[in-house]
């Protein structure tokens, strides 16, 4: 029996799955454009959303991935399970594993969790973003979005992008570093010393006039408003002046960068000028291609080939 | 069970050095030593021990025995059983109970309790605040009446600076001796892990080198002001042990343990998010492990101790954040010595046995060489066993050794107590 495969972290799945699955990508992308998007693939497995966490937006996506599928989902959220009544984790997880799961969707609050919960089930753990630690499909979703607008390029050689926020708190910031430095970008990190890890995973700046105008790929990061004014920045306008992107900045950009932000945004804090007025602006095909991702992480997990056809066709 | 024992064919090793010698035991003392004694079956129980090494029973300053209040973990009783086993004649239990070890009443309880269980001298230390709150003085005095020597409140440091010198003030003329968890809390709140490069990676909050070395530093400086000896727990970094070498360097009276797992382990352990690798202080680099093992070997750093810290399964089954910090140590920790060290025996059995034994004032009664008169707490060790960890054969009530499939070398084979046999070939002798 092959080791049960998960989808955790982007340095675990590793670059020729990357590379494998932003192709699959490609072809549930190509599947979400037909009338009717959905495909038997998954038809009869059961996907369970485990949210410990709030997160609207990354469960709708995965929950309508799974659909477009066919698969069966169950979602669960922390503030209507038992978690809350003493359960603890393993007996929630081996509950629902109990209950014929063949994949968990996992988002939690703290790092490492989708490991932890590995050990407790048979069922393929997709890690929907765990702590500060990782957000892998966001970072496929990042990687495909951007592989689109270069033409379906397989190299990002010679790529630069700027993430700019809050990188030490971030998910996202640490597994998008990790795929566009994996597919060759050069990837530069642009925060204040007290927002980025102790060690940092790439070259850092905290200048982001200083690489606005150079960049082909901004990527602005959330920042929780709860942060300022704390230790870490100073509370007013300083981070917004110091680091969101402005008209003025806006401005500066290259007519063909592009600008990227994983959402919710934080309007009037990381960016003060209206995406939908910005040529440069990907924010909605990220939402779009993440349901592509996502089916493609599924599909890889779960599915088995031949199966990607159109439904009305079965 | 025979009060006459006798043990032959072993080395003992003690603080005279190391040779060929058969040790009498009556009466819970050496009587009688020599290359080559006569045994009286009818007697006396004879113990071949063959190529075994024969030495003072080892003293833990840093045990979690966790009774009161947390038995689900350990008890005295399972706690000493797993101590008897490590080769442990006395441990220093710590006094983060529940309720804590700050008044006679408490003390007494874990001090009776571990005469009644009767497989080890288990000594509570007293906390040195009122509920380790940080706050207001244990009564030093009434405690040590009851035969208290060491006072820390480990699990955290004592934060406040002036509440620190009055402590070691008001300990030092009472000949007793504080004994600090080196942690600047408002540096490593919410920590889970040491800082540096792989908590970046995975995202955990990091755990400074320096919230424990800025500590270190301060409690010398406190101990250079009032002549007051500090005894400082669990030393992690390359720059604690700097600082201690230093302090010695300048005749203060300070000393210092490192445990088993801060000479064996890495933070990198942490990679698979596997909370029994979670320690306070936490595992930190290779560095770090290699400075703390030359401060073993130098003399810097005077004892290994535990730190064994019993936790259910079930809490360390939690999140990282939410996991409770700790591992078992008490029947792995010859093991790790052994392995990874590469000290001789007289110098391992001092860092085991009579350097701790005298930090925990008990110096008198254990670690004591293997002499006609002394007091018969000993230990015999299986030099050439190597052994794989199973964390189901362990006597503690709890499983969370980082050590679970690892092979050790070495091995206790006998532990003596009182004169009596508490472990034979590795089993506990109720």
């Amino acid at each position: 029996m092959t080791e049960r495969r998960h989808f955790r972290s982007i340095d675990e799945v590793g670059i020729d799955s990357i590379r494998r699955l932003l192709d699959v990508t490609d072809h549930m992308a190509e599947v979400s454009r037909r009338p009717n998007p959905k495909v038997p693939a998954l038809r009869g497995r059961t996907i369970c959303n485990l949210f410990f966490e709030d997160s609207t937006r990354t469960r709708m996506s995965f929950d309508t991935a799974a659909k477009r599928l066919s698969a069966d989902t169950m979602t669960l959220a922390v503030g209507s399970s038992s978690v809350n009544k003493g359960e603890s984790l393993r007996d929630t997880v081996e509950t629902l594993s109990a209950m014929g799961v063949d994949a968990f969707v996992i988002r939690h609050r703290t790092a490492g969790t989708p490991w932890q919960i590995a050990e407790w089930t048979n069922a393929a753990i997709v890690n929907a973003g765990d702590g500060w630690h990782a957000h892998p499909t966001q970072a496929l979703l990042d990687a495909y979005t951007i592989r689109t607008r270069l033409g379906g390029a397989t190299s990002f050689d010679g790529l630069s992008v700027a993430i700019v926020g809050d990188v030490r708190h971030s998910r996202v910031a640490r597994s998008v570093t990790q795929i566009l430095t994996m597919l060759g970008a050069d990837v530069r990190l642009v925060a204040p010393r007290t927002l980025l890890p102790p060690v940092p995973m790439a070259p850092s700046s905290h200048d982001l006039d200083d690489v606005v105008g150079d960049v082909d790929v901004l990527y602005l990061l959330r920042m929780q408003s709860e942060r300022m004014g704390t230790g870490l920045v100073p509370g007013g306008t300083e981070y917004t002046d110091r680091f969101a992107l402005t008209p003025a900045r806006a401005r500066r950009l290259r007519r063909d960068a592009m600008v990227m932000h994983p959402g919710p945004m934080n309007r009037g804090v990381e960016i003060t000028v209206d995406p939908s007025t910005l040529g440069q602006s990907l924010i909605l095909d990220q939402v779009t291609n993440g349901i592509a991702a996502r089916m493609a992480v599924l599909f890889d997990l779960l599915g088995s080939s031949g199966t990607l056809e159109d439904g009305s066709n079965v | 069970m025979s009060e006459r024992l006798v043990m032959t064919g072993g080395t003992v090793v003690d603080q005279h050095g190391e040779r060929r010698l058969d040790v009498r035991i009556a009466d819970g003392c050496v009587v009688e030593t020599g290359p080559s004694l006569v045994v009286d079956p009818s007697v006396e129980q004879q113990l071949d021990v063959s190529g075994c090494i024969v030495g003072p029973g080892f003293v833990d300053l840093h045990t979690h025995l966790r009774e009161p209040g947390m038995t689900e973990a350990e008890t005295i009783e399972s706690g000493s059983k797993a101590a008897a086993r490590g080769g442990y004649t006395a441990v220093v239990a710590m006094p983060n109970t529940d309720p804590t070890q700050d008044c006679v009443e408490v003390v007494k309880f874990v001090r009776q309790r571990g005469i009644e269980v009767g497989l080890c001298d288990v000594r509570p230390s007293g906390s040195i605040t009122v509920g380790r709150a940080g706050e207001s003085l244990t009564p030093f005095a009434e405690l040590a009446a009851v035969g208290v020597h060491l006072f820390t409140d480990d699990g955290s440091g004592v934060q406040d600076d002036g509440l620190m010198r009055r402590a070691l003030e008001y300990a030092g003329e009472l000949g007793l001796v504080l004994a600090q968890h080196c942690e600047v809390a408002s540096l490593t709140r919410g920590a889970v892990m040491h800082e540096g490069e792989c908590c970046s990676h995975l995202g955990l909050p990091g755990w400074p080198a320096l919230a424990e070395e800025l500590m270190v530093h301060r409690d010398i400086e406190l101990v250079r002001l009032t002549g007051s000896p500090v005894h400082l727990l669990h030393l992690s970094t390359a720059r604690s042990v700097e600082l201690v070498r230093a302090a010695k360097a300048d005749g203060l009276p300070v000393t210092a343990e490192a445990t088993p797992h801060h000479i064996s382990l890495t933070d990198e352990s942490l990679r698979a998010f596997d909370a029994r690798f979670k320690v306070n202080p936490p595992l930190r680099t290779m560095a770090d492990v290699e400075a703390v093992r030359g401060g073993l070997a130098d003399g810097t750093i005077d004892a290994i101790a535990t730190d064994h810290a019993p936790h259910p399964s079930r809490a360390k089954e939690r999140p990282l954040d939410e996991a409770p910090p700790g591992m078992l140590g008490l029947e792995t920790s010859l093991g790790v010595a052994r392995s990874v060290l590469g000290l001789g025996w007289q110098q391992l059995f001092a860092l085991l046995s009579w350097q701790p034994a005298t930090i925990a004032g008990l110096g008198e009664v254990h670690g004591r060489p293997v002499a006609v008169g002394e007091p018969a707490h000993l230990v015999v060790i299986d030099q050439n066993a190597e052994w794989s960890v199973d964390p189901m054969q362990l006597a503690s009530l709890s499983t969370n050794t980082p050590y679970v499939g690892m092979t050790l070398q070495s091995r206790v084979r006998h532990t003596i107590f009182h004169g009596r046999p508490v472990v034979i070939d590795g089993m506990v002798n109720a």
